[in-house]
């Protein structure tokens, strides 16, 4: 056991040097290089910029840019805003955790709902419920997040006025009641497309495992249904969905990025947003490499559970 | 006769309950290719459809309501006519989405057979390159490359394909190492058949119909990141119109008109889903070991 | 046909059919099996035996049962869901042909046997695993104690099924239904098994159908013999009487296409020709395409009749 986590740690530990490469490499390949915001500006004379460069060390090859910076990133130092000269790690880790609130939250929802929806359909495979399902996880997946967000403001902040249009907390503070309110809504939206991904996942997952002998054996024995269907059934089919839980990260950083731009949620998604107007890399690059490290540490986190559950992997079988 | 159904524990396929399913799923696809077509055709056919000048303005009757008079959808800010409008954005949006698919096919095509046919460290390092690739939430790295690079439907289409290309280079090169080693290639290879005829007549066709569901589902993807990436305005720009920049300004819109911000996004809900509903009855039509799912 | 002895029958079954949408399965078929005797149901591969174990079981799905089952007077197939799944483990009891994926991957073994123990006894956790630990012994499993908490895949494949048979035996059940029980295993291991499931079934006087293709295993397991051919019993008779005077076409097929021994080295091996491919379609006898003795009258189903001691044929040519 210990030796599958070791090697699973080094397998994340180089995939996240890799990241790191290959972000650092689109940072310097984008037209206008990472001083984009000055180069472009036609009222910033040359000599201005070559002082700019000598500051930020972009004077040096590029080697030992990435050296400088990704050891920066390791240790903590991750530089200073291009746009206001503050600590890059202060602003972005400062936004974190309302990221991993809307994150967090979303995902629970959309297991609970998504994983029962799941069961349910597989059980009572081809009936009515099955194809409505089925239907309506489709039809979830093809909105696009961001117009099903305006609509969803629209109707219940503007319309109705039952909740809050945006943001985190109401102007002037607010209790645990206001924040709840204002959570609402993003996390519905963003859970939406997870909860029609878990459906559909969990569906597949426990038709194939509701086929397997175990389950024939389970039955002949004459314990409980729910016993069979839990115990025995979402047991075996939990493993391949935390596996893809861990594939669908990407996809979830991703849909909060959209949500938080809609909602005016202050989290990581909208700092990239506004880091991207005005060129400032250093904060964009620290996002990218934040939001690789949660998919990155997700999927290792996965591999463990899996192990944990499935006594196959501990040992080392296939 | 006596009923004996319990919901757990299946055993032969009920070759009855199948049949339905298929044609369920079959007849999803079926609508989704004609809405597809409708949406194809009303897009490349705007200059002779579309009821006005995309570029016509009628200041005086901006705002319009839809279904009411002559504007069927209404009109915009400017007294443009918004089914025009749509017809015309149809153009970009849907343009966009195949050819980032397209993009997609192949470079994804290239890597994962590369990799799999070179197995060796080459192989390896595509590989590792993939799963780099799919650590970077798509989101995150078309906008970073989108806010530097002029927008057209050109670089669009290029950057979508370049951030959604690793799904496809994965089923091909899992696809190609099973087929490398599979019994009917070994039989191929002993009665004497040439690699090209071999990769020609087997190992094509096999990874074809995975690619072919994929691609499909990439193309609905990619209008989806295309009508976000134009909506926050880093995309196609105005004055033309895509789906997505059609939304650019739905938050004040609606204040003042909230259809406006509606039929777009309806738009982008049905190309998608079509393109979805289309890709998962493929999946279903392509598999010989699906039974009943 | 003469009425077998009810009041020693254990399992009494009367024209069973199964029904998948418009294709049947099972056909009509009737049969008994007595206290402390060992049944065999022959065929080749989708005859329909395994398809009639497990409606016994009722635990076939989107299916229609017709006909009766009855276990000790009570008919199987009339029963509510409830009270099947009383009977299941307690009563009647099943074990697999394939002993690797037959038992859950991720749950140990001893506990695999606890939960049917629970499901039916009322049993302290102590208790239930001494049972278990026991239960684990008593099928020739060395050190059950460390056993207990091994998982299915480090376990060969014989002992995996000594302990499906542990699990099928945990609540002693009246009926054992056995569904190639061997097939799966290697040579030497399948002798072991079959050794295993003759001691503890005859010491307990239960009735057990055991399923299988293998001629060899019903002649040295089984008191009588039910052989079966596209979903209906073509003839059943005691063991003995089948080997030694088989009056069915397709017994006697059967039996002739055994390789002996002391055969000759380039004599071909007989075979029954033709297949069953389409046999359910057929009016009338269903082995007629392949029977060398068909005749005009077999355009009529026939039906089993007794033409020895408790020896019966569907054949109007047999002997």
């Amino acid at each position: 056991m210990a030796r599958f986590l070791i090697s699973r740690l080094a397998q994340s530990v180089v995939l996240l040097l890799g990241v790191s490469i290959v972000g650092f490499m689109l940072m310097h390949l984008a037209p206008g290089g990472p001083l984009a915001l000055y180069t472009l500006n036609p009222t910033v004379t040359a000599q201005d910029i070559e002082r700019i460069k000598v500051q930020f060390g972009l004077d040096q090859p590029a080697y030992i840019q990435y050296l400088k910076w990704a050891s920066g990133m390791a240790t903590g130092n991750w530089g200073y805003s291009f746009f206001g000269g503050q600590q890059v790690r202060e602003i972005v880790l400062d936004r974190v955790p309302a990221t991993l609130l809307l994150m967090g939250s979303a995902l629970a929802l959309a297991l609970v709902i998504g994983v029962t929806i799941g069961i349910v359909s597989a059980v009572r495979r081809n009936s009515i419920f099955d194809y409505a399902s089925a239907i309506a996880s489709m039809l979830a997946l093809s909105l696009p997040t961001f117009w099903f967000g305006l609509l969803a403001i629209f109707v219940f902040a503007q319309t109705l006025g039952w909740l809050p249009a945006g943001g985190m907390v109401s102007t002037g503070g607010g209790g645990f009641i206001d924040r709840i309110e204002h959570l609402v809504l993003p996390v519905v939206v963003l859970a939406l497309v997870l909860v029609a991904q878990w459906s559909r996942y969990t569906r597949s997952s426990m038709l194939e495992i509701l086929d397997q002998d175990f389950m024939r054996t389970a039955r002949s024995k004459g314990i409980a249904s729910s016993r069979v269907l839990l115990n025995h059934g979402l047991r075996a089919a939990l493993v391949p969905l935390v596996t893809l839980a861990g594939l669908q990260l990407p996809l979830l950083v991703g849909g909060a990025l959209v949500a938080e731009t809609v909602f005016s949620w202050p989290g990581m998604g909208l700092l990239f947003l506004s880091a991207l107007s005005t060129r400032d890399y250093p904060v964009l690059m620290a996002i990218l490499m934040v939001g690789a490290f949660v998919v990155i540490l997700g999927n290792l986190l996965a591999d463990i559970v899996v192990a944990f559950v499935d006594p196959r992997v501990k040992l080392g079988h296939d | 006769m006596i009923e004996g159904t319990l919901d757990i524990a299946p055993i032969a396929a009920p070759a009855r309950a199948s049949a339905v399913k298929r044609l369920m799923r079959h007849r999803l696809a079926v609508a989704a290719l004609i809405v597809l077509a409708v949406l194809v055709i009303g897009s490349a056919g705007a200059p002779w459809l579309a009821p006005f000048d995309p570029e016509e303005l009628d200041i005086a009757n901006r705002y319009a309501a839809p279904f009411t008079g002559a504007h069927i959808l209404g009109t915009d800010d400017l007294g443009r006519d918004v089914l025009t409008r749509l017809m015309y954005a149809g153009q970009i949006s849907l343009s966009v989405g195949i050819a980032a698919m397209l993009v997609t096919v192949v470079i994804g095509f290239s890597i994962g057979a590369f990799a799999a046919y070179y197995s060796g460290w080459i192989g390896t390092l595509l590989m590792r390159l993939t799963d780099i690739m799919l650590c970077f939430p798509s989101v995150f790295l078309l906008l970073f490359v989108a806010a530097f690079v002029t927008p057209s439907l050109t670089s669009m289409s290029l950057m979508i394909g370049l951030t959604c290309w690793m799904e496809i280079a994965r089923i091909v090169y899992s696809q190609i190492l099973v087929l490398k080693s599979a019994d009917f290639i070994a039989a191929a290879q002993m009665v004497g058949a040439p690699s090209w005829r071999i990769i020609l007549r087997q190992i094509l066709p096999n990874t074809l119909s995975p690619v072919l569901v994929a691609a499909t589902l990439n193309t609905a993807n990619a209008i989806l990141l295309e009508s976000y990436i134009s909506f926050l305005g880093y995309g196609i720009q105005p004055p033309a119109a895509s789906w997505g920049n059609m939304l650019t300004n739905a938050q004040s819109d609606f204040q003042v008109d909230p259809w406006l911000a509606v039929f777009p996004g309806i738009a982008i809900t049905l190309a998608v889903s079509s393109f979805n509903f289309l890709g998962d009855g493929l999946r279903d039509a392509l598999d010989p070991k699906i039974r009943d799912r | 046909m003469n009425e077998p002895d009810t009041a020693s029958s254990l399992l009494d079954v009367r024209g069973l059919e199964v029904s998948f949408g418009r294709a049947k399965a099972v056909d009509g078929i009737s049969f008994d099996v007595r206290r402390g005797e060992t049944l065999g149901l022959v065929g080749e591969s989708g005859c329909g035996k395994s398809t009639t174990a497990l409606a016994l079981m009722r635990l076939l799905r989107d299916v229609r049962l017709g006909g009766e089952a009855r276990l000790d007077g009570v008919d199987l197939l009339d029963l509510d869901e409830d009270s099947m799944r009383a009977r299941r483990g307690a009563d009647i009891a099943m074990i697999f042909q394939d002993p690797g994926t037959a038992l859950h991957p991720m749950i140990r073994v001893g506990d695999q046997i606890v939960e049917t123990l629970n499901a039916h006894i009322k049993l302290s956790r102590d208790e239930a695993h001494r049972r278990a630990v026991d239960l684990l012994r008593q099928v020739g499993i060395a050190a059950p104690e460390e056993r207990f908490f091994a998982y299915p895949h480090e376990m060969s494949g014989g002992m995996c099924q000594r302990a499906m048979i542990a699990i099928a035996m945990a609540c002693s059940p009246r009926l054992l239904i056995a569904d190639e029980p061997t097939t799966a295993l290697d040579v030497t291991v399948q002798a072991q098994i079959l050794d295993l499931l003759r001691e503890l079934t005859g010491g307990l006087g239960m009735g057990v159908i055991l399923i299988t293709h293998d001629l060899g295993v019903v002649a040295g397991m089984t008191d009588r013999v039910a052989v079966m051919y596209a979903g209906v019993i073509v003839e059943t008779a005691p063991t003995t009487a089948l080997f030694a005077n088989p009056a069915h076409p397709y017994t006697r097929g059967l039996l002739h296409s055994i390789p002996k021994l002391d055969g000759g080295w380039d004599e071909p091996v007989p075979t029954i020709p033709g297949s069953v491919q389409g046999a359910m379609e057929l009016s009338g006898c269903r082995f007629v395409p392949r029977c060398p003795r068909a005749s005009e009258a077999c355009k009529a189903v026939p039906a089993l009749r007794e033409i020895a001691e408790e020896h019966f044929v569907a054949c109007w040519n047999a002997p």
